[in-house]
């Protein structure tokens, strides 16, 4: 790994810390008053915090997954150059796609 | 007269243990019962050896899966149930028995700049270092090296990343980043930088757990990453 994916990836993680104690907190609190999902959905469609605030968790969890996946793929394959690049790419707009895909539909109408 | 019986690596990459018994003495040391196979067992034995006294670095062995300085290891301490395994240092090719090829080892030395790059020249004054400066106090805790390659041999790392340069010369590259007479932290910083740089370390700690002089190569490498990522920011890489 280069100092560049390394900041990368610890930026991400600095990032991903707090919203996911967040995003744990909000599960509880969603159980413990057995909210439905008429009721969650309720609050979080058109709500422009809930998108923005997963949007970003989405985006720094699919840059750290795929640094890491990379690090994996180039230690345990015979994986290098444009291949390992290629791969890095390949698990970013999977998990980015996936994640905004399930943003867009809690939040939006 | 009790003996141990001394399982011995022989031939390269696809030989194998072979057995041989050894009287086990007091005061014995793993380096003696390999020298004591090759006098009187079989002569042919190839291992590596110079000063037995723990300062050279040269007869890093795998005793019982572990790698040790063959030197200072005494057979009480690692003898189990009357046997012993003796075999090269993992991580580097055999070249043959319990010899290994150290070059991958120092060319990784090559590649970290892991080389003193003085400001001064052998006509000037010699600098004064003050020794309880941070610096030197760093320097301090990195510098008894002795290159035996122990900790090259227990890094997973090395194991998973032929690329990856290694605790000993990232440790050897830590120790002159933090000495003040030294002119090569710009090319030193980008070169431990790089893809088989300090970065690649998973801070797994078996360089710390398994080195003979007590050293902390790990604790060398996280302040490699601080440092190389300060400079990366403040675009000080080549």
């Amino acid at each position: 790994m280069s100092v560049r994916l390394y900041i990368l990836q610890r930026a991400t993680a600095a990032v991903m810390a707090p919203l996911l104690l967040l995003h744990l907190a909000v599960i509880f609190y969603a159980s413990s008053r057995g909210l439905s999902a008429a009721d969650l959905l309720g609050r979080t469609r058109g709500s422009l915090t809930w998108g923005s605030i997963y949007t970003v968790l989405v985006l720094a969890a699919g840059t750290h997954a795929a640094i890491g996946i990379r690090v994996i793929a180039s230690e345990w394959t015979p994986l290098r150059g444009a291949a390992l690049e290629s791969l890095t790419w390949a698990c970013l707009l999977l998990l980015v796609v996936l994640g905004l895909t399930a943003v867009a539909a809690v939040v939006l109408a | 007269m009790a003996e141990i019986a001394v399982s011995l690596w022989r031939g390269k990459a696809d030989g194998r243990y072979q057995v041989y018994r050894v009287p086990q003495r007091d005061n014995q040391t793993v380096l003696d019962v390999v020298t004591w196979v090759q006098r009187y067992a079989d002569p042919t034995l190839s291992y590596r050896f110079a000063c037995r006294v723990g300062m050279c670095g040269s007869c890093a062995m795998t005793v019982n899966g572990r790698p040790r300085w063959t030197c200072r290891t005494h057979t009480a301490k690692v003898v189990v149930a009357g046997k012993l395994e003796i075999g090269p240092l993992a991580n580097l090719p055999i070249i043959k028995d319990l010899a290994c090829d150290l070059r991958p080892f120092f060319e990784k030395w090559q590649q970290a700049k892991a080389v003193f790059a003085p400001r001064l020249t052998r006509e000037d004054a010699i600098e004064r270092i003050i020794p309880t400066s941070a610096a030197r106090l760093a320097v301090d805790a990195a510098i008894e090296c002795i290159n035996c390659a122990v900790c090259y041999a227990a890094c997973d790392t090395v194991r998973w990343n032929a690329d990856y340069l290694g605790p000993a010369a990232l440790n050897r590259a830590w120790t002159l980043v933090n000495d003040v007479r030294d002119t090569g932290n710009r090319q030193r910083l980008t070169a431990v930088a790089g893809a088989g740089g300090c970065h690649a370390c998973h801070s797994h700690q078996s360089c710390q757990q398994h080195c003979p002089n007590a050293l902390n190569p790990t604790a060398s490498i996280a302040g490699l990453k601080r440092r190389s990522m300060q400079a990366y920011l403040r675009g000080e890489l080549e």
